[in-house]
């Protein structure tokens, strides 16, 4: 089946040209993880393999060097997710100040495993490792802000509340 | 209050400008190293500081430097390692976010020390808020002519970037952060050839964590024989300190190296002691890879000696009795912590982000979270607490990079101090697995 291939918006384009001239000629390669970053935040939130193709051409590298990085590091989704993925920091120090239970109410109130969406395509939860805040936990990450101190039911009732309402943020350099 | 070197302007309003930053003395240490000293002082000066690495294996960062190759016609790096995801970590992301000249300053002293020409800030993806807050820093840093083409006219000139990760722990490890930094996946190199030799794109490459570089810049101004009087002993300086887990004031602290544990948890200057009038049970002082240490050992050494906050004290008793000051991640865990369940929830993480490259690290942090998983939930057997310090034990120094050892660590240490409380998870399921339970036999013998 020949799929339609993935088109880049001009300023996505520009965003990657910008991060291989930060490269000396013929390492371009090195903009393969902000390449892949640009792509999440341009279909999304996940990187599907008609992007990764779409970024192989323009770094002029093969696909499968593509695949087996954005296979590797654990921002990059492969599949749809929700509008607002919750990346929940699911580790030791979080748990000392509730995270445990941040993650439960989570469940309970979007009705939701770990790694599912919600019906409405709303929400993704997806538990991660730690977020370099844990003086500030229980927390967690959307897109590129840090939600923290949410210990208890209230909070979490007042996130999702304010999420609903929440646009999905434009990257620096989409504005 | 001791000496703030890293953090004495960071809470200025608009310090994350040029403006405001150069007006409480910044880039003094740009104009002093390029216009008055050579490379090689500013390399003298650091190595007389005792600098330390910051990251977690407090190399001396001066040796570092000077083992950096220097062939002719071969492009040398500086790269800043920001990857901060050691659980417990958190002083490099608060101190970028909040100051992020302090870090651009760090970068363009060091990197003339090293002759660099181009450097890089790696930052973990999950960070690529800072990395917007640093880019912006670094345009205004070059519309100053402080980067860029002749450097304030010396004739040296240095490129500085910002490359995101994309989520990985290991990529903190020098030569996996240098294979993420070529667009590959984050797999340690072998070692020989070291980065000084053969590091980024093949070239002589120093790695610094950011607040080693950071600090570069202070001992510039005022010596590093000034700097060197501050601390204790080989523990030279101050150290950011990320304090979390049940403590009153969680949050990032710089310390004057040599400062008690005991005023480190209790005074009201830094974690103003345990939450909720509650007991201390233990503390991981330098981030989930050192080993975890009961109360009493945390405030005395074997021997009775009082604990400080330094390289030597932590370690004192090596991994029988101590432990290490590592990234200085101070975690601390009152009377309702249980050690079984958060030893399993760092054996899931190391397992977790094992690259799989060797054996004993991607099989072994499976079993070892495995076996933790069913003694926590009740299903354990006496034998598995002996399985787990020999899985631990084969793991430990049979691997390209440390996070073998990072992953045998906490479990070795939690049964060394904590045997007991496997014991009784084992013996008795039914109560161990009720909602809240928390072993409490030990913590009387424990508590001082």
């Amino acid at each position: 089946m020949i799929k339609d291939a993935f088109k880049f918006s001009d300023k996505a384009l520009a965003e990657i040209q910008r991060y291989i001239s930060h490269y000396p000629e013929g390492r371009q390669k090195s903009a393969l993880l902000p390449a892949l970053h640009v792509a999440q935040a341009e279909n999304n939130g996940w990187v599907s393999p008609e992007a990764m193709d779409a970024i192989a051409e323009i770094l002029n590298i093969q696909p499968i060097e593509v695949y087996e990085v954005a296979t590797f590091y654990t921002m990059f989704n492969l599949k749809p997710v929700g509008k607002h993925v919750l990346e929940v920091c699911r580790t030791g120090p979080c748990c000392l100040r509730g995270a445990d239970q941040m993650i439960e109410t989570f469940k309970q109130k979007l009705n939701i495993e770990e790694g599912e969406t919600t019906a409405d395509g709303m929400f993704t939860l997806k538990p991660v490792e730690c977020l370099a805040s844990c003086g500030t936990g229980p927390m967690l990450q959307v897109r590129e802000t840090y939600y923290e101190n949410l210990d208890s039911e209230e909070a979490v009732d007042q996130f999702i509340e304010m999420m609903r309402n929440k646009e999905v943020e434009t990257p620096e350099w989409a504005k | 209050m001791g000496i703030k070197i890293l953090t004495e302007h960071i809470n200025v309003p608009g310090i994350e400008t040029l403006e405001v930053y150069r007006k409480h003395g910044g880039y003094r240490s740009v104009e002093k190293a390029i216009k008055t000293m050579t490379p090689d002082e500013v390399v003298e000066e650091v190595k007389t500081s005792g600098l330390r690495g910051r990251g977690g294996a407090g190399f001396p960062a001066g040796m570092k430097w000077s083992f950096l190759a220097k062939p002719e016609g071969v492009p040398r790096y500086l790269v800043c390692n920001a990857d901060e995801s050691e659980p417990g970590t958190f002083k490099d992301r608060v101190f970028m976010e909040k100051n992020p000249h302090a870090l651009i300053e760090g970068m363009i002293t060091s990197s003339y020390a090293l002759g660099a020409n181009t450097s890089y800030i790696y930052i973990r993806g999950e960070l690529l808020f800072i990395l917007r807050i640093l880019e912006k820093a670094i345009a205004e840093a070059y519309a100053a002519g402080l980067l860029g083409k002749n450097i304030l006219g010396s004739g040296y000139d240095l490129d500085l970037h910002v490359a995101p990760g994309g989520g990985a722990y290991i990529c903190g490890e020098e030569t996996a952060l240098l294979e993420s930094l070529e667009g590959k996946r984050g797999n340690p190199r072998n070692k020989p050839p070291f980065p000084a030799v053969k590091g980024l794109f093949q070239s002589p490459t120093v790695v610094n964590n950011v607040e080693t570089i950071a600090s570069v810049p202070w001992i510039v101004n005022n010596s590093g024989a000034e700097y060197a009087k501050i601390g204790v002993g080989r523990s030279t300086g101050t150290k950011l300190i990320s304090a979390s887990g049940n403590i009153n004031r969680p949050g990032v602290y710089e310390i004057e190296l040599g400062v008690p544990v005991e005023e480190f948890i209790y005074s009201d200057e830094y974690c103003g002691g345990i939450w909720k009038g509650k007991q201390l049970k233990a503390v991981v002082p330098g981030g989930s890879s050192v080993p975890i240490l009961p109360a009493d050992l945390i405030m005395k050494t074997a021997t009775g000696e009082q604990r400080l906050m330094t390289y030597e004290s932590l370690s004192d008793g090596g991994f029988v009795s101590g432990s290490m000051l590592g990234s200085g991640a101070f975690i601390v865990f009152d009377e309702d912590q249980c050690i079984v369940r958060n030893t399993w929830n760092y054996a899931r993480f190391y397992h977790h982000e094992s690259c799989g490259q060797c054996s004993p690290c991607r099989e072994g942090t499976g079993w070892m979270e495995r076996v933790l998983h069913r003694i926590e939930h009740g299903h354990g057997h006496q034998q598995d607490i002996d399985l787990l310090v020999s899985v631990a034990k084969q793991i430990e120094g049979n691997t390209i990079c440390p996070l073998g050892d990072a992953a045998a660590w906490p479990v070795a240490s939690a049964i060394r101090h904590f045997r007991e409380e496997f014991e009784w998870h084992i013996k008795h399921p039914q109560e161990a697995t009720a909602p809240g339970a928390v072993y409490r036999g030990q913590l009387a013998a424990a508590t001082v």
